[in-house]
């Protein structure tokens, strides 16, 4: 079967003034608009670019370009047709093997509403009490449900084309009409990603903002407000779903948490860095880790409210070390209804 | 010769009745180790409480002239405790007291026994800014032992083999007298086993206990700093991993470097997994290793052919744990706990050879394979081992295996390696090969501490 192709529309570009895409962008200096139209238009022709270098595939151009034309997709093409890494081979190599499916299907008691896992058994830890109630047990875990959009930090676009189909068969095939996903990289891929390139996606994809806000509503009378500062550490698939961004508003405001005004956060956030540090090395994640915190305890967070697991895996001891409380949104809205802080900080520093 | 029974008596009246077994089911159990080596039962267990009573049973043998088998914990897989024929297997688990810490000159005196993992948690409760070498055998493993065998651990990369570590002995000769060896032969303290003396504990160490009983061993100990962590990089080119590991030795800010290769689970199929274990008394301390280790590497990362992978906790918690959890969990990977390796000592430049020889043997044999290399003493060496895990239920597993082994083994001294704690067989391979006037002298030693031949016959046994 042929590889479903990029949906890409040329001509927005050609109409686009702002050339956002890379205007904005935070790791290249594209502040010349028209600079920034030529260079684009190399990406697009399959000529060669200094983006497809530079990129650091933090996914935000995703989100930059107003008219949900998927430039950064473009990028991955690229980068995969010219043989660029933007990640050492073997690293790749790892993640194409870790990630395979192999026909082990991990799932639960499965419903036609069910939790999606991802491949992060942090959510093992997390998805406990009322939150839950009547549908902890309906979950679906690892690579036979994978959402695969990783390999976009890796010029892997073939990877995504070739596994997703199944995937997203291997969902429909257990049943299920409405997947929560608790990990915004499957949200994304399964709202942004399928459609990019043509992949239908029989079941509906419920961002776990959106049934979190849902539950607390239903557990009002439970929630006693926190009364605290927090700042929200956006992770980089959630450029891939700007439009839930809201729900961050939205929940913090029942629980009462602030989220605090700081300059790296919404459009402007700064991801973990994790896969720079794997892409580029320690000088620039370090910086980019360092410049996040600082503006975190500017800006007076008493808390770090966590989205993804993988931010929390990299961020969450750094972000305590500067006397700010790690936390995952899950985790915060237990501590409001009176549960217990589930994912604890990870201990580093290990036996001696 | 005494009766068996007589004997038995002599044996009880030495360590009393419940340290001395001749019943089927000791006999059973101490006939065989986790490898692939035959069993061969003894006659008689027994378990000494102190060194008089090491004495006591030594003499007695050595006046019977019946073979004894000092045994650990029987970890070394390659069949070095099981009686070939027959005797005493003299347990040394009862001993098993630490002695003395001396703190300022960094040592520990141990009995003959004692375990790796009870002298870690030791230390880590009296002394934290102490530690040893401990090796990745599960925690049961005794210290004498492993220093008998030349074993390696957590510290081998800065200081060398366990056994350079041994700081003193006292030991059990064959014929029963008990003698000093290193500095506490002349003073109190055991800060050395040989310098400014001549060396005596080359009779020993590497003698698979042929040469003599060790009852105390003293070990040296290094600081523990405070906080330890693993930068984790992968290549998926052979050729390049000596280079890699010499540019991590060269930092002299890595503890251990052990590099590991398997095909499953699936994420390490393809790469080579290396680790460089790092150590800090701060934040800073930590940081600037990493720093260091990061620019030893940075030319092979910018080509794109090594990467550091990010860890979560959870990926990391197995990594740090000493023993290394995975390590244990891959020994019993087929089920059936069948585990064995063959560990050359030898030259890194050799890795890429290596890999390819036993991806080879292990399509060959139809064998699951697993290997990993830690740096020795700076990169002069390194252990590579070419291990297998079989079924111990599937004799046809447990033959394939054992093919595997014994051809990787020869091909490892064809390349200039030198096999590590070999079995039977083995040892037979590097006597064939070794230099004639070695032999003669390895003769002369062993029939001058051991008239009788009564120490763990079979072994170094120089026709
Ligand atoms: C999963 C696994 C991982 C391992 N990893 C490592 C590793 O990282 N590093 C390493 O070095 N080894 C390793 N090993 C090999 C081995 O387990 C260790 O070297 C262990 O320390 C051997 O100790 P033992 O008490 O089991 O020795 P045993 O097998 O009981 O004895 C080994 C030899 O010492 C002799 N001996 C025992 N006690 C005395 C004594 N008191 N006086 C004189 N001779 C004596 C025995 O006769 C025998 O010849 C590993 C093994 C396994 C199964
Ligand atoms: S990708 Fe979007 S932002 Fe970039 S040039 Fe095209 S339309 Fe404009
Ligand atoms: S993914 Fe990030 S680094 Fe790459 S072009 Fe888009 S905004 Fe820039």
């Amino acid at each position: 079967m042929p590889l479903p192709e990029l949906k890409f529309d040329r001509t927005k570009c050609a109409e686009c003034q702002a050339t956002s895409c890379l205007v904005k962008c935070q790791y290249m200096d594209f502040k010349d608009k028209d600079k920034a139209k030529k260079e684009w238009q190399k990406v697009i022709n399959s000529e060669d670019s200094s983006v497809l270098e530079a990129c650091t595939t933090c996914y935000a151009c995703e989100e930059y370009c107003p008219f949900g034309n998927h430039p950064f997709y473009m990028i991955v093409e690229r980068q995969e047709e010219k043989g660029i890494l933007p990640a050492p081979r073997p690293i790749v190599t790892m993640w194409i093997n870790q990630c395979q499916p192999v026909g082990r299907f991990m799932v639960g008691k499965v419903e036609e509403r069910a939790l999606s896992y991802c491949f992060l058994p942090h959510f093992n830890t997390l998805v406990k009490g009322k939150l839950f109630d009547g549908i902890a047990w309906s979950v679906i875990f690892g690579q036979e449900f994978f959402c695969n959009a990783v390999y976009l930090h890796y010029a892997k676009a073939s990877v995504i084309k070739d596994r997703l189909p199944k995937i997203v068969e291997n969902i429909k095939n257990q049943g299920i009409k409405e997947l929560v996903c608790l990990h915004d990289e499957c949200y994304g891929t399964f709202t942004s990603l399928t459609s990019a390139y043509g992949i239908d996606t029989p079941f509906k994809p419920i961002h776990y903002y959106e049934y979190l806000y849902g539950r607390l509503k239903e557990l009002k009378d439970l929630i006693k407000p926190l009364n605290i500062k927090a700042a929200y550490q956006r992770n980089c698939s959630a450029r891939l779903c700007p439009e839930t961004d809201h729900y961050v508003d939205d929940i913090f405001g029942l629980l009462g948490v602030e989220r605090v005004k700081r300059e790296y956060d919404r459009e402007n956030a700064l991801c973990c860095a994790e896969v720079l540090r794997m892409a580029r090395g320690p000088v620039l994640a370090d910086d980019v880790q360092k410049r996040n915190i600082d503006d975190m305890v500017r800006f007076g967070a008493e808390y770090c409210v966590f989205n993804c697991p993988a931010c929390w895996d990299s961020l969450a001891h750094k972000v305590a070390k500067q006397g700010i409380k790690p936390i995952h949104m899950i985790d915060l809205c237990k501590l409001a209804i009176g549960e217990e802080q589930a994912l604890r900080l990870p201990e580093l520093v290990a036996e001696v | 010769m005494t009766t068996t029974s007589a004997l038995y008596d002599s044996l009880v009246k030495i360590v009393g009745k419940d340290f001395v077994s001749d019943q089927k089911e000791e006999r059973y159990f101490y006939a065989r180790d986790g490898g692939l080596m035959p069993p061969h039962e003894p006659d008689f267990v027994v378990m000494p409480k102190t060194t008089e009573e090491v004495q006591e049973i030594v003499k007695l043998a050595n006046r019977e002239k019946v073979p004894i088998v000092p045994k650990g914990a029987g970890l070394a897989l390659t069949g070095l405790v099981i009686p070939q024929l027959g005797g005493i297997v003299l347990d040394m688990n009862r001993m098993d007291r630490i002695l003395e810490v001396n703190e300022k000159a960094g040592y520990v005196v141990v009995e003959g026994g004692t375990t790796h993992g009870a002298l870690k948690s030791y230390l880590q409760k009296h002394h934290p800014n102490l530690r040893h070498s401990i090796p990745d055998s599960p925690p049961i493993a005794t210290i004498v032992a492993n220093a008998v065998i030349h074993g390696q651990g957590r510290l081998s990369q800065q200081h060398g083999f366990n056994s350079d570590m041994v700081s003193s002995l006292e030991v059990v000769l064959p014929t029963g007298e008990l003698c000093r060896i290193g500095s506490c032969s002349v003073s109190s303290y055991w800060f050395s086993k040989g310098p400014p003396l001549p060396d005596l504990s080359g009779l020993f160490l590497g003698w698979f206990g042929t040469t003599g009983i060790i009852t105390k061993l003293g070990l040296k100990l290094y600081p523990c700093k405070k906080m330890r962590d693993v930068m984790l990089f992968l290549t998926d080119k052979a050729e390049l991993v000596p280079d890699i590991m010499l540019r991590l030795s060269h930092t002299e800010m890595v503890e251990d470097v052990v590099v590991s290769a398997q095909p499953l689970p699936l994420r390490f199929r393809g790469t080579f997994w290396i680790m460089a274990y790092i150590t800090g008394d701060s934040d800073e301390e930590l940081e600037f290793k990493r720093k260091m280790v990061w620019d030893a590497l940075w030319e092979y990362f910018e080509s794109r052919d090594v990467g550091l992978l990010s860890t979560s906790p959870e990926m990391k918690a197995p990594l740090m744990s000493m023993p290394s959890k995975d390590l244990t969990r891959f020994a019993d990977v087929s089920k059936g706990g069948g585990f064995q390796y063959a560990g050359p000592i030898t030259p890194i430049e050799k890795f890429p050879a290596f890999i390819r020889k036993l991806e080879e043997v292990a399509t060959k044999y139809n064998v699951f394979y697993a290997s990993t290399a830690r740096l020795i003493d700076a990169g002069h060496c390194m252990m590579f081992s070419f291990s297998f895990s079989f079924n111990r239920a599937n004799s046809d597993e447990m033959a394939r295996a054992k093919k595997a082994l014994d051809e990787c083994s020869k091909f490892a001294l064809e390349e200039g390696g030198v096999l590590w704690k070999a079995d039977i067989y083995e040892q037979r391979l590097l006597m064939d090969k070794m230099d004639p006037n070695t032999l003669v002298l390895m003769k002369k030693i062993k029939q001058l501490l051991d008239p009788n031949g009564i120490m763990n016959p079979g072994n170094w046994e120089v026709k």
